[in-house]
């Protein structure tokens, strides 16, 4: 006999930081830990008053980092309790080591990354730096292109992450202050979605004092290798995982979002990807550039690891260019975008489309739709004239020529 | 310890499920050289039982007599499986009964 719910859907006027946040609430979340660092902090700030407000029952860990922030929340999954985290920039760097541990020891955490530059020189502003330096540390990894699906994504997160065929964790990332501190119109679906779509089982092993386990050993050469293998599988198999959440969440609640996505692809010859905010400016210049006759269309990358190889090759197969842009650079690499560089090598023995790598918005560098326009221009001349070069472009840079 | 024949045999997250695991662990592996107690010279003061940081001398009920007559109700052995080839034992061995012979 299965329940009928009565779902209460509400609009509201959130940011994204604040939908992440509201999200929280209504996956009803035990434990939560974080250190403020721009643009992150009003995620949590809205989570203690939240809590404050009684409209959450959850632990708030106080910590002095963003390093005891995610061994905090480690500690507690390892009991079995549904955590959460947030950060961004210098904080998910200061990380990098305990994101490795939480994926190694497969605890279910969900995380949230406003992305922002790196230091040096200080930038609080928005580019992917922070996250592509995390890419190989075995979580999953989801851009959001809006406030509302940050807020879907977050709650289809612990539908993965809790998964027993998955078990991994799962970073929920979205354009710093671009994304974060603006206020878009977001559907919540009020706390009834902890119960119908991600119902509280305790899926992972967990310390328990009447089943005692060991978690965290040492392993000698004989053993570390397989355990690093079965990590690597359980990654490339949560792929369909993935699809699985988001069809499920679309069947329950009437969005879903795909692991990738398209804009006026059917009959384009040249395609720009982008990931995040950029996606939703790339379809107003696709609809530009197709009135000045260029066959353009748009490809947004929603789940950047595992890497959705099959999906994508579907949809680039035709085309006779793509503009890759990235949001960070793989310092000393040609192409120096890492997107570009996955792609590219992903279908080294294919028949797959020359790739024009871009690199743009670096410090939050303003990308209107005129420089959209004019990247599928650049693109559409270096297609036409067989030009498209190794060498990643640079756009917007003072100084340099295109 | 459980033998774990592929990687599909290995618990998730790397847990382990029993205790004792270090008492079943193999660590002969980790020794370039290893100690070898000489019965005769071997006065049964315990020091090399008491420094061994991986409990790896044994000591035995097991009586012995000594070329020269002189007759021990103990015997000390090394467990060679836990042994990791410190070397502690024989430095600390005040009748220098432990030699340190290399592995081949």
């Amino acid at each position: 006999m299965t329940a009928v719910i009565e779902r209460r859907k509400e609009m509201k006027a959130l940011s994204t930081n604040k939908a992440v946040a509201e999200a929280v609430k209504d996956s009803d979340v035990d434990v939560v830990a974080a250190y403020p660092i721009t643009p992150q902090t009003t995620v949590v700030e809205r989570i203690a008053e939240l809590i404050g407000e009684g409209q959450l029952e959850a632990e708030i860990i106080h910590v002095e980092s963003e390093h005891s922030a995610l061994s905090a929340v480690i500690g507690a999954s390892a009991v079995g309790a549904r955590v959460f985290t947030a950060t961004a920039s210098q904080g998910l760097a200061l990380m990098h080591e305990v994101l490795h541990i939480t994926s190694g020891l497969r605890l279910p955490v969900v995380m949230s990354v406003a992305m922002r530059s790196l230091s040096a020189p200080i930038s609080i502003f928005n580019d992917h730096s922070d996250v592509m330096n995390q890419r190989d540390s075995g979580w999953i990894m989801i851009f959001a292109s809006t406030a509302q699906e940050a807020y879907d994504s977050i709650i289809q997160a612990y539908r993965i992450a809790e998964n027993p065929e998955v078990l991994l964790p799962v970073m929920v990332t979205y354009d710093g202050y671009l994304m974060s501190h603006t206020i878009e119109p977001v559907e919540v679906l009020g706390k009834y979605v902890s119960e119908e779509y991600i119902p509280k089982k305790q899926t992972w092993n967990v310390l328990d004092p009447d089943k005692p386990i060991t978690m965290g050993t040492i392993t000698s050469p004989d053993y570390y290798y397989e355990f690093k293998y079965s990590q690597a599988v359980a990654l490339e198999g949560s792929l369909p995982h993935i699809i699985k959440a988001d069809e499920d969440f679309r069947k329950l609640y009437g969005r879903g979002y795909g692991v990738v996505d398209s804009y006026r692809l059917e009959d384009a010859e040249i395609a720009v990807l982008a990931t995040s905010s950029y996606y939703i400016n790339l379809k107003y210049a696709v609809d530009e550039v197709r009135k000045r006759g260029i066959k353009a269309g748009a490809i947004k990358l929603r789940v950047y690891r595992p890497f959705p190889r099959e999906q994508l090759y579907s949809m680039i197969k035709g085309l006779s260019a793509l503009g890759v842009i990235d949001r960070s650079v793989s310092f000393g690499m040609t192409p120096s975008g890492p997107i570009a560089l996955d792609i590219m090598s992903s279908y080294r023995y294919r028949d797959a489309p020359p790739v024009q790598s871009f690199i743009a918005g670096l410090g939050q560098r303003r990308m209107l739709i005129e420089d959209f326009v004019k990247i599928f221009e650049i693109l559409e001349k270096r297609a036409a004239t067989n030009s498209i070069s190794e060498k990643s472009i640079f756009y917007g840079v003072k100084g340099v020529e295109l | 310890m459980k033998e774990f024949k592929s990687w599909k045999d290995y618990p998730i997250g790397g847990i382990i499920s029993e205790p004792g695991s270090t008492l079943e662990l193999d660590v002969s592996g980790w020794r370039n050289e290893r100690p070898q107690i000489d019965q005769e010279k071997c006065i049964r003061c315990r020091i090399c039982w008491i420094f061994c940081p991986d409990a790896a001398i044994i000591e035995e009920e097991k009586p012995y007599t000594t070329k020269t007559g002189k007759s021990y109700r103990l015997t000390y052995s090394v467990d060679y499986v836990h042994c990791k080839g410190c070397g502690i034992c024989a430095q600390e061995c005040p009748a220098k009964a432990i030699q340190m012979i290399p592995e081949v």
